[in-house]
């Protein structure tokens, strides 16, 4: 990071400025009172006022206290930190897309619906689904609404017996919290000794009440499930719907498709996989896609094209076609969000697939898998890898034989990858392996940067058995040491207030 | 395409895999292997994918006409220097600060995020986003279910109709019922019946929209809000137009125990919808049943002032389906946008353009009055106004589509009894000649409602 | 780790002290430590009717929450108010200052299904 950095810290935005230090955005405005009764008026606003440049400053200074992928390697497991081009975000910036007010009519509104309708087609294709809608904002938020529209199928079809959604044990914890959001009673199920879910298990739970199975596969351990044909068949012979969580969609394009499996439903992260900038936490882009039977399900609106009579020479198919919002849907859940879709995201999204086409995009999964499983057959001797095989996109290690031996645990392993510049992995999840560490790599990191974190990660095991505590003192090299998350969940500071310190 | 390998890489790595070529790491059960060809585009190069891009961009040829839409979305001005500043690649390319260490930057942003909706809301706590403003208010009713364990809510039918609509979908899964609150003639909420419904303590909320739908001024009365406090229901209240905080009393002074709401207005892009980014802020009794992210302030090891994501045990990835919320991403990205524009406004910027909100909005609503046209509603208002045409409000919007101005929203696609009437929109970005543009515009295609 | 002879034990890791037929309730040392450092305490409201095994409440630590379950059925007389300020009593007291509430116990032989010390120690010993 840089000298500035290292400093005391930086002092918040409240702290600083003086009252009538104003920057011109807009011309002084008349008094308030002018315009409204004194009683609906606030009495004070107590906002700082700054110069740009102060604020400038300081939040070029926040930057550099925030570690991003442009900074360096970031194997976040189940996360998919992949180069976010910045194409994506030249074109989701044009005016005509940025501009666009969402009740714009839909004449005038046609290169935007034409965006929705291309990624809406693409995904559809590459991940077998009839169809997709491109309304939630983000994986947990399609998660809900697909379980929203499992819930009004079976409700349209009289089993609101149906209440019960299964739900492996190294699922994300969002399945069983969407579960949760439609009234549906969950059932975990545990992995069998390969790391699977396996169809035995699934058997027993199989019944009149099954509503929804939620699958991950790959699943959280990197490993594919290849027994979910026979688990999609059994949840379809009782009655079930199956549904594809689609964190890991990065290890299977144009290899394999959820559709294909027999998924029903399923959602993306096309913030995962189709490279558009996670943004410190979101915004998020979450498609959920349908199987033929439950597309009238759909949230609202979604885009429909006609073919126009009188198409231009224009090269693209869809120049042809003319593109509606459709919000007359009597069978929808009804709309996820105030708008239509995070479209600019929608944007980047499409600028991806077109950048790739179908054997780019299964070289990139191809690419993700191979680099996952170069940076597993290096660190396999050092660290406890339980399911040592041919992995997906990502894996999961252990540091619990570590942790008997020197007192070093996973954690603490993560705090010293900060220190060698590096973020850390995903910890302790899935729950089902102790003291995990789950690897993502991603397939735009290069062969040199994986032997230099390969090294890295090598390096600390080493010096955790010669010199423990200089891993549990880690990190050292950040603005900030260990951080106390006691203190913070014990007394709750969550904001600034006038006048304190 | 982004991937680094060379040949040479990918057969070395193959090597050391131990397995031949990338068909054998990839090899998947028969039964799921895939047959059918994928019908994507054949991939470009990155310059015609910018002149595909730009063609359709160019087809949204409503982006250079003057409009006057509004609804829940607003064009406001955006300093540059916000762009210059959340497109850095740290803070575009972060994930969740889940590392507090090396996100400290991050962590502190949101932090100031917090405070911020705090101050403009008069609450004591806030989150560090939602989706959006419909979410939040569907979050905001689950936060008033789980603190009383009541199954009904009741909310103002001057809520947006898109917010009202997600909210629905929400307590469709939840099997919560919605009731709602008649409109009065001025456009705002009709309280007369809130005594009565209370009566049973069976609604969790009870939530209003502040400007609401029609643009009005619509606050709890007080002797609603005793009704309200009196049957333990929790009072929220919805912000679909966050330059109103600027301006407008704080949800705080006339009672709101939980506020959500719509921050797009602070410095993030139309987009076609989105992303944009919703807030919820809440009285303290209400800090463990607040979903999503909080950032707090602690110290580090050696006592330094450090932030970190504090109160996790809430959250899906530790309760589970216990949770208060599946949310796991949220905006965090547009709430940085609004975090840089609020420190870049300030008191004064943030006054001023609530100023100007308020003084174009009501040059509008004098020139189109002198149109021939009747401002459907009286009550005070905030930059958006109703205006009775005299005529179905979709036939006048497309006369005036074919004059070169988007005149607004037909209120008749939500609210039949108002067909006649275009939901308007000025803000400090609205020009004196736009507006007498659609004045004169409006004479020739308006009738004067019948009896006016 | 040390288990009070005094005490009686449930699966789910309470302990209760019975006095007449009121009950005081808490988690137990293995509880604590198995948790963490606890930052936040869910009880239940002064009167509520509770039923022996019920969930009630919840323990959260930094990164992990629990059920509270009741050993005993009954309505609950009092609780540890001094854990809203104070959290981490239940860390370093345990079986004293933090105890989380006080029964008054509908049924006192329902304590038959419960477990000694040493069975209790039994339980928790792997």
């Amino acid at each position: 990071m840089s000298p500035l950095a290292s400093d005391s810290g930086v002092a918040l935005i409240f702290d600083e400025g003086q009252e009538g230090r104003a920057n011109r955005y807009v011309d002084a405005g008349a008094s308030l009172d002018a315009f409204l009764p004194k009683a609906l008026l606030r009495d004070d606003l107590p906002l700082p006022d700054n110069s740009e440049l102060d604020v400038v400053r300081h939040f070029t200074r926040l930057s550099q206290r925030t570690f991003g992928i442009d900074l360096g390697f970031y194997p976040l497991g189940s996360c998919t930190m992949k180069y976010n081009p910045r194409i994506n975000d030249a074109m989701a910036n044009l005016p005509g897309f940025r501009d666009l007010h969402p009740y714009a009519p839909d004449e005038l509104s046609q290169g935007a619906l034409q965006v929705m309708y291309e990624l809406e087609r693409s995904l559809a294709s590459l991940f077998g689904m009839a169809a997709f809608s491109l309304n939630p904002s983000a994986g947990a938020h399609a998660e809900l609404a697909a379980l929203l529209i499992a819930k009004k199928y079976f409700k349209d079809r009289g089993e609101t017996h149906r209440d019960k959604v299964i739900v492996p044990d190294t699922a994300h914890g969002t399945n069983p919290a969407s579960a949760a959001m439609c009234g549906f009673k969950v059932i975990s199920i545990p992995s069998d000794a390969r790391g699977r879910v396996s169809v035995d298990e699934i058997k027993k739970v199989l019944g009149p009440d099954t509503a929804v199975c939620m699958m991950t596969n790959p699943n959280t351990l990197g490993l594919f499930e290849d027994h979910v044909h026979e688990i999609t068949a059994a949840v379809h012979a009782a009655g079930g719907l199956m549904y594809y969580d689609g964190a890991n969609a990065n290890a299977l394009m144009g290899n394999a498709r959820p559709g294909d499996m027999g998924f029903d439903l399923m959602h993306l992260n096309t913030h995962k996989t189709f490279t558009i900038p996670h943004g410190g936490g979101g915004a998020g882009h979450g498609p959920v896609g349908v199987a033929a039977h439950l597309i009238d399900y759909l949230p609202t609106p979604v885009v429909v094209a006609k073919q126009r009579s009188n198409g231009d020479a224009s090269t693209a198919p869809s120049d042809r076609l003319t593109f509606t919002l459709d919000f007359d849907r009597p069978k929808s859940i009804g709309p996820m969000r105030s708008f239509w879709s995070n479209f600019a995201h929608a944007v980047r999204a499409l600028a991806y697939i077109y950048a790739n086409g179908a054997e780019g995009l299964k070289k990139v999964s191809a690419l993700a898998v191979l680099n996952a499983n170069y940076i597993r057959v290096n660190v396999r001797d050092v660290l406890t890898t339980p399911y040592d095989e041919i992995c997906r996109h990502e894996f999961v290690a252990s540091a619990q034989e570590l942790k008997k031996e020197t007192g070093v645990r996973a954690l603490d392993i993560a705090k010293a990858l900060l220190d060698r510049g590096f973020m850390a992995p995903t910890m302790y999840f899935p729950l089902i392996v102790p003291e995990c560490l789950m690897i993502e790599p991603t397939e735009t990191e290069s062969k040199e940067t994986l032997d230099v974190f390969i090294a890295a990660l090598r390096e600390i095991v080493a010096t955790a058995k010669t010199d423990p505590q200089s891993i549990l003192d880690a990190p050292k090299n950040t603005v900030v040491g260990r951080v106390d998350e006691t203190r913070a969940a014990r007394h709750p500071d969550l904001r600034w207030h006038p006048g304190k310190p | 395409m982004y991937t680094p390998h060379t040949e040479r890489d990918i057969a070395e790595m193959l090597a050391a895999v131990g397995v031949s070529s990338l068909d054998e790491l990839l090899k998947v059960p028969d039964a799921v292997a895939l047959k059918a060809q994928l019908d994507i585009v054949p991939a470009l190069a990155e310059s015609d994918i910018a002149r595909r891009f730009t063609h359709m961009a160019q087809k949204n040829t409503a982006v250079s006409m003057p409009s006057f839409l509004g609804a829940g979305a607003y064009r406001h001005y955006a300093p540059p220097a916000i762009a210059s500043l959340v497109m850095r690649g740290e803070f575009l390319t972060a994930y969740t600060p889940y590392q507090a260490e090396v996100s400290q930057g991050y962590l502190q942003a949101i932090y100031e995020w917090q405070t911020y909706i705090c101050l403009l809301t008069g609450m004591e706590i806030a989150n560090a986003s939602v989706y959006d403003g419909a979410t939040a208010l569907a979050e905001g009713v689950i936060m008033a279910l789980n603190a009383n364990g009541r199954k009904r809510v009741l909310v103002s039918r001057a809520i947006h109709p898109n917010y009202r609509a997600v909210l629905k979908t929400y307590c469709d899964g939840l099997d919560v019922e919605i009731d709602e609150l008649a409109l009065r003639a001025d456009g705002t909420t009709d309280f007369a019946t809130l005594r009565e419904a209370l009566a049973s303590k069976a609604y969790a909320a009870v939530a209003v929209q502040s400007p609401n739908v029609f643009g009005c001024v619509d606050v709890l009365p007080a002797d609603a809000l005793a009704t309200i406090r009196e049957s333990e229901t929790v009072p929220i209240a919805v912000v679909a137009e966050a330059m109103s905080l600027g301006a407008l009393a704080t949800p705080a002074s006339w009672g709101a125990q939980i506020v959500v709401g719509e921050a797009q207005s602070f410095g993030n892009p139309l987009a076609y919808g989105g992303p944009y980014v919703g807030f919820i802020a809440a009285t303290p009794e209400h800090m463990r049943r607040i979903p999503g992210r909080l950032a707090g302030k602690t110290v580090d090891t050696h006592g330094k002032t450090a932030y970190v994501l504090t109160l996790q045990a809430r959250e899906q990835h530790i309760r589970r389906e216990r949770a208060t919320s599946n949310i796991c991403t949220n905006q965090a990205h547009c709430a940085l946008v609004a975090t840089v524009y609020l420190a870049l406004l300030g008191k004064t910027g943030l006054r001023d353009v609530a100023a100007h909100n308020l003084a174009r909005s009501r040059e509008l609503a004098t020139a189109v009055s002198s149109a021939g046209c009747k401002l459907q509603f009286d009550a005070p208002f905030f930059n958006e106004i109703v205006l009775n045409v005299g005529r179905p409000a979709n036939d006048v919007l497309a006369a005036l589509q074919a004059r070169g101005i988007l005149g607004g929203v037909d209120l008749g696609r939500w609210y039949p009894e108002f067909a006649h009437c275009i939901l308007m929109c000025a803000t400090e970005l609205t020009t004196t000649s736009e507006i007498n543009a659609l004045a004169s515009a409006l004479k020739e295609v308006a009738h004067v409602p019948a009896g006016v | 780790m040390a288990q009070p002879q005094d005490l009686l034990y449930s699966k789910e890791h309470e302990w209760v002290k019975l006095d007449g037929d009121v009950a005081t309730v808490g988690i137990t040392d293995y509880a604590q430590d198995s948790l963490g450092d606890i930052v936040y305490v869910e009880l239940p409201k002064v009167g509520a009717a509770i039923r022996q095994f019920g969930t009630i409440g919840v323990v959260e630590s930094v990164k992990a929450v629990s059920d509270l379950f009741t050993p005993i059925s009954g309505s609950v007389i009092e609780i540890n108010a001094g854990l809203e300020a104070d959290p981490a009593l239940v860390n370093r007291e345990p079986f004293a200052g933090g105890w989380l509430f006080k029964v008054k116990a509908s049924d006192t032989s329902e304590t038959a299904k419960l477990l000694n010390a040493d069975a209790y120690a039994e339980l928790t010993a792997g």
